[in-house]
């Protein structure tokens, strides 16, 4: 079947198997492999995208479903060389080790910093309940998120 | 891990997918958010050749207001239950559910009727759609019923849906003014599904007895169900603690407890006394509050 969809603002037009999950779809046939596989079973948060701006597990979507729709990886937050702001925070407070859960906390934050422009700390750790990290313990991606939630608002003027 | 081969059909419109089930019949399955549906599938748990995706019908994500009555569509993510302004103002208790459930990413995509007809019985859902009373609009080739909450759960993952129909929409009566509502559970600490919830609607009446209430449990045994011993253990009581605990007591009273790895039988039986406790007294410091 023919699936259209836009990724990354790039419009798309494949011909896949129904069965493709949208995980395998972004890295096998668009070739964006920052979107990562992990536990496959929903759990791990590993294969974040975001589908029309709500942060999705890719690895339990259909390629065929997304259809229509518009899917945002984390090749798609920089813009014009620069880094996005959560990518600031999690360079500048250190929000990784092993960098294998990055793609997907920082595609789930951006989910949350677009509904809430000043989250508290229980809000950003309730926000990251379906990404799971094995390095960190996650203090630092907390901060990673706070430090990006407070460029956003310094450059929305707030 | 991925599914087995399929067809993938995207319907237009609730007709038109109704006429793909009768084309394909017991070939096909009806696809909405797919958390459960395809998860299954790629356990090979499931192997429909057909899917028809309901999710791009208008009607079937739309929450409104409708004749008294705030009507759900099937396809509604959770995402959209918990945060709807009217789910939230008229049916609180719904938006309470729909937030507790799975992480952010699930509610993005999840949705009530997919939750509802998938019937896992440690959903979060059915503990409240009982507790509200909802009622379930099934859509068939010429006609359509609407089955109360309470016919709808038959027992472990079924309902009774039956071939060929379509669950299109959930209506719920608004919860009045001073009725106070509560839902919490003791999530799986790895899946977030509930080990055990309870939901529960108290009114008090003007002299502080409770007049009535309404305890959906979910969890506990193979199908959600309303905690009856309960309701009329509070029925014309006082709502006091020594009421509310007593009358907790009795939630697990006729059910056969599930019991697991993760909790026997016994352990979610008292669970399930201590959420009752702790919703009924939750709801009713809302209803004086």
């Amino acid at each position: 079947m023919r699936v259209n969809l836009t990724v990354n603002g790039q419009p798309r037009s494949d011909e896949i198997e129904p069965r493709l999950l949208l995980v395998h779809y972004l890295r096998d046939v668009a070739g964006l492999t920052g979107t990562h596989v992990g536990c496959e079973s929903t759990l791990c948060g590993a294969c974040t995208v975001l589908l029309d701006g709500k942060a999705v597990k890719s690895c339990t979507v259909l390629a065929a479903q997304a259809g229509g729709a518009s899917v945002t990886t984390v090749e798609g937050l920089a813009k014009d060389g620069k880094f996005h702001p959560i990518q600031d925070g999690f360079w500048e407070e250190h929000g990784l080790q092993c960098g294998y859960c990055t793609p997907g906390m920082m595609m789930a934050a951006v989910d949350l910093l677009s509904r809430t422009t000043n989250p508290s700390e229980d809000e950003i750790r309730h926000a990251l309940e379906g990404n799971l990290c094995r390095c960190t313990g996650y203090q630092h991606i907390i901060k990673a998120v706070q430090y990006a939630a407070e460029k956003m608002r310094a450059a929305a003027g707030r | 891990m991925f599914p087995g081969q399929f067809e993938y059909h995207r319907a237009a419109s609730i007709k038109d997918a109704l006429d793909l089930l009768k084309r394909y019949g017991d070939d096909a399955k009806l696809l909405s958010g797919g958390h459960s549906l395809i998860p299954m599938m790629k356990l090979r748990l499931a192997q429909p050749a057909h899917l028809i995706d309901v999710t791009k019908i208008a009607e079937m994500r739309a929450i409104s207001e409708s004749g008294g009555k705030i009507v759900i569509g099937a396809a509604a993510s959770h995402d959209a239950v918990a945060n709807s302004s009217l789910v939230r103002d008229k049916l609180g208790l719904l938006a309470e559910a729909a937030a507790a459930i799975g992480d952010v990413q699930v509610r993005n995509r999840g949705t009530i009727g997919g939750s509802l007809t998938h019937a896992d019985p440690a959903a979060d859902y059915p503990a409240a759609v009982l507790a509200l009373e909802g009622e379930i609009k099934l859509e068939r080739d010429g006609g359509a019923r609407t089955i109360k909450a309470a016919d709808f759960f038959l027992d472990l993952m079924t309902t009774a849906v039956q071939p060929g129909e379509l669950l299109s929409q959930i209506a719920f009566a608004p919860i009045p003014t001073g009725t106070g509502y509560s839902y919490q559970k003791y999530p799986h600490p790895a899946s977030g599904f509930a080990m055990v919830g309870v939901a529960a609607l108290v009114s008090l009446d003007r002299s502080g007895k409770i007049a009535s209430s309404r305890v959906g449990v979910t969890g506990l045994g193979a199908k959600a169900f309303r905690a009856s011993a309960v309701e009329a253990a509070l029925a014309g009581k006082a709502a006091d603690a020594a009421t509310i605990a007593a009358a907790a007591a009795r939630t697990a009273d006729g059910i056969d407890a599930l019991g697991d790895i993760h909790a026997s039988s016994e352990y979610r039986a008292e669970l399930a006394r201590v959420y009752a406790r702790r919703t009924i007294q939750a709801a009713v410091a809302r209803a004086k509050a």
